[in-house]
């Protein structure tokens, strides 16, 4: 046995393109067992269709995969039985019933979860049990799709663009079912456009834009990687107080209208070097807050682009 | 995987059941068609004219039976198609399930829907006129489903080729009812001129239309072993067509 632990997934060197069109090129990254990896990117960045190679879904043109030790595409039925797949945008017969759905996959696996109306409930679609697909809220649709992806007990769970549609509420509610799921030991797969999603869920994350991977780390590394400037912004009638501040060591830049002053510099000691500065003078300020960059920032750093665009 | 066919089968009818036009579209507009006809043609009062008698006999019973089998095929495009575009048939796919578990689960489903029907028909036809029925049932069922899987067949080539589901009715519907026209049900072949003849040999439907009405008027299997050879041939030529063209998404 060997003491190294084995990726949940390997992806090397994938290449998939439909007709002329390439999808995604010379992708590759590990998922790790127990973690939440993130694919983030914007919309045809390439996130699905690395997704479906990976669940075997469809077949790169290059390039290796390997899935649990398995060849997705080889292996599709073998892998099948031991990872969860939630698929973007898929949808169930519109009157099928939450229960018939939960029993009929249920019996498609060979070693299902013990008991399917325990996992509606863990959902909290118990009382939404004898309703029709399509009479679910968009939320209660994605937890269906969450308890189906479930059913199998699957070491692995795919997640793609899980909270796409939900208002804030069922998306915070849906962050705290996937937590849930990586506390049962899971690996857990997911793919977003939110970077504040992306931030808050995922241990690791890889951006993509166009095809093509541009960065993989922690959340917090990539930040302090690609964006380590911090912002203070404060409010003073100190009359010395631009002069003061643009001496600091750490400070690029000095931006004041009226009494309200925007600082920027770049480091950890950045923050710290200002409050001591006012310590010291005895700025009297009124208001006072750091602002941090976020994943978002990274993201319009990397691609030159918002993520809306 | 056989739990896994019967589960989605026995699902796949739930749901059918559940659509608003799906019982009443599928299983009584064929019956009380037959029902209608037959009153007009076969009158109660009137001694009916040898043409309409004949017609009773075997027209009208063999027309309703390949109507029902021909909107069994529409039911199954469209369903197809409109699984297809809401990401059902993907969604199912991505589970053990073989992908001919789900397309089987659709077949097994018309099927069923078509034996229900004729017997449906039958009795119907045992209560208000038995000159109708009075056919070898059980053979006519076996030709009327091995018929309905022909067609069938031809509707999962349809279903491949027509991406969209809104154009999935049109399409079939426009495909299959004119090619009635052209089978023999209405006109004898024989009495077309020869170049329709011509089409009409190409066409499958021509085939069906034979075996059923052959079968129903007593003959034997023997008798139609060239339409049970062209079936065939027609039916193994659109399963492999469409497991080379059919798409999932």
């Amino acid at each position: 046995m060997s003491i190294e632990l084995r990726p949940a997934v390997r992806v090397a060197h994938v290449r998939k393109s439909y007709g002329k069109t390439v999808a995604i090129d010379e992708v590759s990254f590990d998922v790790r067992e127990g973690e939440i990896f993130g694919l983030i990117g914007p919309n045809g960045a390439g996130k699905t269709t690395t997704m479906e190679c990976v669940e075997g879904l469809r077949k790169p043109d290059r390039g290796t995969i390997s899935v649990l030790g398995l060849d997705p595409f080889r292996d599709v039925y073998q892998l099948q039985e031991r990872i969860g797949v939630q698929l973007q945008q898929a949808h169930l017969q519109k009157r099928i019933k939450v229960w018939e759905a939960a029993h009929l996959w249920a019996s498609l696996y060979r070693k299902p979860v013990g008991d399917a109306d325990r996992l509606l409930e863990q959902l909290g679609l118990a009382d939404k049990r004898e309703a029709w697909f399509m009479t679910l809220s968009g939320g209660q649709q994605q937890r269906l799709f969450i308890a189906l992806a479930l059913i199998n007990d699957p070491e692995l769970v795919f997640l793609d663009e899980l909270t796409t549609g939900l208002d804030p509420q069922a998306r915070r509610a849906i962050w705290d079912l996937v937590r849930g799921i990586r506390a049962r030991g899971k690996t857990v797969f997911m793919t977003t456009h939110l970077m504040e999603e992306a931030e808050r869920l995922c241990d690791r994350v890889a951006i993509i834009e166009h095809g093509r991977i541009i960065d993989i780390d922690v959340p917090q590394r990539l930040i302090d990687r690609h964006c380590p400037e911090r912002t203070v912004v404060l409010t003073t009638d100190d009359p010395l107080a631009a002069e003061r501040f643009r001496a600091l060591p750490r400070v690029d830049q000095v931006q004041h209208s009226g009494s309200r002053f925007t600082i920027r510099g770049r480091g950890d000691d950045f923050v710290s070097e200002v409050i001591q500065c006012l310590a010291e003078h005895q700025v009297k300020v009124r208001d006072f807050r750091t602002e941090l960059p976020s994943l978002e920032d990274v993201f319009l750093k990397l691609t030159g682009h918002s993520i809306r665009d | 995987m056989l739990r896994g066919l019967l589960q989605l089968t026995w699902l796949e009818i739930k749901i059918f059941l559940r659509e608003p036009l799906g019982a009443i579209g599928t299983l009584l507009i064929p019956v009380v068609l037959f029902l209608v006809v037959g009153r007009v043609m076969g009158g109660r009062g009137a001694a009916p004219s040898p043409a309409a008698a004949n017609f009773m006999r075997s027209g009208l019973p063999v027309m309703v039976s390949i109507l029902i089998a021909l909107s069994a095929v529409v039911s199954l495009v469209t369903i197809v198609s409109i699984y297809r575009e809401g990401g059902i048939l993907k969604r199912l796919r991505a589970t053990p399930m073989r992908p001919h578990t789900i397309l089987s689960a659709h077949v097994l489903v018309k099927l069923l829907f078509t034996a229900v029907t004729l017997l449906l028909m039958t009795l119907a036809g045992r209560r208000y006129f038995p000159a109708a029925t009075a056919a070898p049932l059980l053979s006519f069922a076996v030709a009327l489903l091995l018929s309905t899987l022909t067609i069938l067949s031809m509707g999962f080539v349809i279903a491949s080729l027509v991406r969209t589901a809104r154009f999935a009715q049109p399409v079939s519907a426009v495909i299959f009812y004119p090619m009635i026209a052209l089978s023999g049900l209405f006109v004898p072949t024989d009495a077309l001129p020869p170049w329709l003849q011509s089409v009409a040999q190409v066409l499958p439907l021509t085939y069906v239309v034979s075996l059923l009405q052959g079968i129903w008027s007593g003959a034997s299997w023997w008798a139609h072993l060239g339409d049970l050879a062209a079936l065939a041939v027609v039916c193994i030529v659109c399963t492999a067509l469409s497991a080379r063209l059919f798409r999932w998404e």
